[in-house]
């Protein structure tokens, strides 16, 4: 027994050293590529809109075999985001630190000075897509059009209830729109998940809600919720009596970005595998149908594109974040 | 036991003090038209923790709950021996794991607990212990892609991540 | 009959030779995963989620709904053999189970455990088949309120229950429930309890931190204390007779076991409960209706057989409002929810009447599923029990090893691997004075749901408190949850007033 196991470890030791032969000469392929799994961060929870499009992507990945290492989906949360964007900051191995963001990547740091996150510092990989917003309210209501829905919420007055996932985040920023658009008061109910905001409109425990559209899918098929208007710049497909509320006159365009984004100090071969990765997973059949299913706006974009586009749309945040008083 | 009895129930209290603090950073009290603030729900639980405190204290004072009649030492001399021996290791254990990983802590653990704490022979311990980073690696690193960190030793793992994943 | 004719043809997909193979291989992992402290139905089903790719959607569902299936029996297991609950649904498993395989009786308590699991998920299956849609709309109709005065009803029962020194089992809760709300506070958005502004506490305190350092660090080192390095367990020794006395033992259980698996159901549709209220419930009202409620807690298969069999009938209750809503009801149905949509269906009231086949072949498969990880289950017994009997020295080193392993790897996080020694110095200290841990950790679990429904519900009624009294289903379940609630405090001012009452 004795002796097996010493030969055990012996031949153990030997196919070790051998592999890490192989390894060290196997290295001199053209380009860079990860060594090791790469930590794929999620900036949402578990079962979120972000969550399983980052599933999609790493299954697309994987089914490809685009990636010699596999991407390891972490979800981190906190803090709205919070904890995410510090962990990429202080990623000790920044060439296999990457993440899927949404817009809290600039809300966060924004309403967080303290964590000094300053995402411009961050890599650029790609953004995958912009997801858009409707305003829905269920059947039952009676209401078919805007107007209507502006008349019925101004008679509820603060009773008008609009549900929405987080607090002063995306929903709640609309809310603030139509409320001061049209003159209204509705209440903002915050839920944890878009899920959940959906069911409350379904089971008529809210008055109205600014889902995706892969929110309110099921509900909207099964003719049980209706969307009023969109906050797109054009009408949709997949809602073609749906108006933009631009066509209405109000100038209310707002999207949902779907970003890679790599960790601060990532170096230019790994961030160009990274961009080249992602722009094949954009390409891919599974991605285009997906895109087109969820209603996904926003063309592919990476470098430095990418990065105005960030700066952009920090600054566009600024500005609402301040007038809400969230500043 | 006695002793220890009250001291828990003090630190026990202090504790509740800082948490009805810390939560107190939020709004603790009623919104008008809204209901309850953000620091509400803990701050009140941790009052009624305070409250189960002086309650505790009550009943020690009237020799009311077991451990308060109780003339045993808290922690006899084993007990301080175990507590240290294996709350000790447990501690390094998890402190290894910054340095040289998982899969450094976990032998040098259990070749300290199974050798030196429970005096088997070196034939069981070293299977063991080398065995259970095995086992954990190919059923968090390989099947569920849990990548368990690795410290100053993942250069090491390079030639096993190009072979099985 | 149109239900029969459906089922058949959903069996004729279930049985197809790779569906079948992947229903095993589901049922066998899944098994292993849960009975892996740290481990649940939600990290497996998540972490192989990609791995399904490789075959077609209603393969991969049929994988996965097995997995979680062989997770939740899973679960049972190391709540009995180390005393750890690998998931929040087997925290009450642990009150009776652990009891049973301290006095030498594990091998009761396993069996117990599987063939309850098995009662209570096929007559939840057999609910599920046969009215889905109309449970589906009694589900839509419990908000904020309803679930609320249903947190409140999971506590009660609990409260009303443990009585052995009032002040620390409240303390208890409170402490639990003060760990929930750590993190975001969801309705303003800001962080909240952040201690020393260390960034880890921004996700919150994760069930499982606090679960495997009270049960997998703290309860092992009281072990290790009492036991004086003894062994503490008495050996099992299997024969004929003794399997014959603990089916008869177990047969006697059976009006608890159908309870269970009745409130299993009821409390798995209803959206965002999950398991954990449903087993506790149960739990409380087996006590509550038995003839000798001081059994329990000690040791008594009753105990064992009301969660498990609540916690199956929960988890494939929780199938229900996911399927035909696209809400779901548990963490694990939210991943299995992202699954479908990466397979392209749409979960909603549209999914049955136009994926027919998906639909029938996961629920046949659900038969299948559960018929299989009760005989995989029963057939793996031995190899548990021949863990305990590994000497104490190596059963507790290995304990902590996996406690490690598993404090990491739901967050994959060094911050939580700390905060849980932390929690088991600590539960260790308090486990020392009477304190009773178990409730702390359900309120970790069952605060972040209470908190947020509350404050929804007055929110919505601008801060009126009489809206969980007036409408017709939270109204009911309030009133019931507080006069259990006070239940302990009359029998206290009884025993006060009567003195020679008991």
């Amino acid at each position: 027994m004795r002796i097996l196991t010493t030969k055990l470890i012996l031949t153990g030791f030997a196919i070790a050293v051998s592999f890490i032969g192989i390894s060290i000469f196997g290295e001199a392929v053209a380009g860079w590529s990860p060594k090791k799994p790469v930590q794929f961060i999620i900036m949402a929870g578990k079962g979120g809109g972000a969550d399983k499009m980052a599933r999609l992507m790493q299954t697309v990945i994987e089914k490809n075999k685009w990636s010699p290492k596999p991407l390891t989906p972490i979800n981190k949360p906190g803090g709205s985001g919070a904890e995410a964007l510090v962990h990429l900051k202080q990623a000790k191995d920044p060439n296999h630190t990457i993440m899927v963001t949404l817009n809290s990547f600039y809300t966060t740091p924004l309403r967080q000075p303290a964590l000094g996150v300053d995402i411009a510092t961050f890599t650029p990989v790609a953004r995958m897509a912009e997801d858009t917003f409707l305003l829905w309210v269920h059947k039952d209501s009676g209401i078919k059009t805007v107007d209507a829905f502006i008349k019925a919420a101004k008679a509820k007055g603060k009773n008008w209830i609009m549900a929405g996932t987080g607090s002063l985040q995306e929903d709640q920023l609309l809310t603030d729109f139509l409320n001061a658009d049209y003159g209204l008061s509705m209440k903002y109910v915050p839920y944890k998940g878009g899920g959940k905001v959906a069911k409350q409109l379904a089971g008529k425990h809210a008055n109205s809600t600014v889902n995706n559209p892969s929110e309110q899918e099921g509900f909207y098929k099964a003719g049980t919720t209706v969307p009023l208007a969109a906050f797109t710049p054009s009408r949709l497909e997949m809602f073609p009596n749906a108006p933009t509320f631009r066509e209405l006159g109000q100038d209310r365009v707002y999207f949902m970005q779907r970003s890679v984004v790599g960790a601060p100090g990532m170096s230019s071969e790994a961030a160009a595998f990274y961009q080249g990765l992602f722009e094949k997973v954009y390409k891919s059949d599974d991605w285009q149908k997906y895109r087109k299913k969820k209603s996904l706006m926003g063309d592919f974009l990476s470098g430095s594109a990418l990065k105005d586009y960030w700066k952009k749309e920090r600054e566009i945040h600024r500005s609402m974040l301040k007038k809400m008083g969230a500043l | 036991m006695k002793r220890a009895e009250i001291i828990t129930a003090i630190l026990m209290a202090a504790l509740s003090i800082y948490f009805m603090w810390k939560s107190a950073e939020l709004e603790v009290g009623w919104i008008p038209e809204e209901g309850p603030g953000g620091g509400a729900w803990p701050f009140w639980l941790a009052a009624i923790m305070l409250l189960c405190c002086i309650w505790i204290a009550i009943n020690w004072f009237r020799r009311s709950s077991p451990p308060s009649k109780s003339d045993k030492p808290f922690m006899d001399s084993y007990a301080v021996r175990m507590f240290l021996l294996v709350g000790g290791s447990v501690t390094a254990m998890i402190g290894l794991v910054h340095f040289i990983g998982m899969y450094g802590a976990i032998p040098v653990f259990l070749i300290f607990y199974i050798r030196y704490l429970g005096q088997h022979s070196w034939l069981t311990t070293l299977l063991i212990s080398l065995g259970s980073p095995i086992v954990i690696f190919f059923f968090f690193d390989i099947a569920l892609r849990v990548v368990l960190p690795k410290g100053y030793l993942e250069p090491l793992f390079y030639p096993l991540y190009d072979i099985f994943l | 009959m149109e239900i029969i004719q459906h089922l058949s043809d959903g069996f004729f997909i279930a049985f197809e030779p790779l569906n079948l193979a992947l229903i095993l291989l589901g049922v066998v992992v899944g098994l292993f995963i849960g009975a892996m402290p740290g481990l649940g139905s939600v990290n497996g089903v998540a972490i192989l989620l990609p791995m399904t790719f490789l075959v077609p959607p209603t393969s991969a569902i049929i994988f996965l709904a097995a997995l979680y299936y062989g997770a939740m029996y899973g679960g049972a297991i190391s709540s009995i053999t180390l005393g750890i609950p690998g998931a929040s649904t087997a925290v009450a498993t642990t009150f009776d189970g652990r009891p049973l395989a301290l006095k030498g009786d594990a091998d009761k308590a396993l069996i117990a455990a599987a063939l309850a699991s098995f009662f209570g998920g096929t007559i939840s299956i057999v609910l599920f088949t046969g009215f889905a849609p109309p449970l589906a709309s009694i589900a839509l109709d419990f908000g904020d309120q309803e679930i609320f005065a249903l947190m409140l009803l999971a506590f009660a029962t609990f409260v009303g229950l443990s009585g052995d020194d009032i002040p620390k089992t409240i303390f208890s809760i409170c402490i639990g429930m003060v760990f929930s709300s750590v993190g975001l506070d969801i309705m303003s958005g800001e962080p909240r309890l952040i201690f020393f502004d260390i960034i880890g506490f921004m996700h919150g305190i994760n069930f499982l931190v606090l679960a495997i350092g009270i049960y997998g660090i703290g309860e092992m080192m009281w072990t290790i204390e009492v036991s004086r390095g003894e062994m503490l367990m008495s050996k099992v020794v299997i024969n004929l007779e003794r399997i014959i006395n603990n089916l008869k033992e177990l047969l006697q259980t059976w009006k608890i076991a159908v309870s269970s698996s009745f409130v299993g159901f009821f409390v798995g549709i209803l959206p965002a409960a999950g398991a954990t209220p449903g087993a506790l419930m149960s739990y409380g009202i087996a006590k509550m209706t038995t003839k000798n409620p001081e059994k329990y807690g000690k040791g008594e298969v009753g105990g064992v057989v009301a969660p498990e069999a609540a916690n199956n009938a929960a988890s494939t209750g929780a199938m229900l409002p996911m399927l035909t809503l696209g809400i779901p009801g548990s963490p694990t149905t939210a991943i299995l929810l992202g699954g479908m949509v990466i397979w392209g269906l749409v979960p909603g009231p549209r999914l049955f009447v136009d994926e027919t086949a998906f639909v029938w072949g996961l629920i046949a498969s659900l038969y299948a599923a559960n018929l299989f990880a009760v005989i995989i289950n029963i057939s793996f017994i031995p190899l548990f029990l021949w863990m305990l009997k590994m000497p104490f020295t190596i059963l507790a080193a290995i304990i902590f090893v996996l406690s490690l392993v598993g404090g990491f790897a739901p967050t994959q996080d060094m911050h939580d691997v700390w905060l849980m020694l932390l929690f088991g110095v600590g539960g260790y200290l308090l486990r020392k004075l009477d304190y009773p841990l178990a409730p702390a950790v359900l309120a970790i679990v069952l605060g972040p749901i209470a908190e947020p429904a509350l404050r929804q519900s007055l929110l919505i009624s601008n801060g009126d408190i009489t809206v969980f009294f007036t409408r017709p289903i939270s109204g009911p379940i309030t009133v019931i949850a507080i006069i259990l609630l006070l239940l302990p405090l009359f029998k206290l001012l009884k025993k006060k007033l009567v003195p020679n009452a008991t």
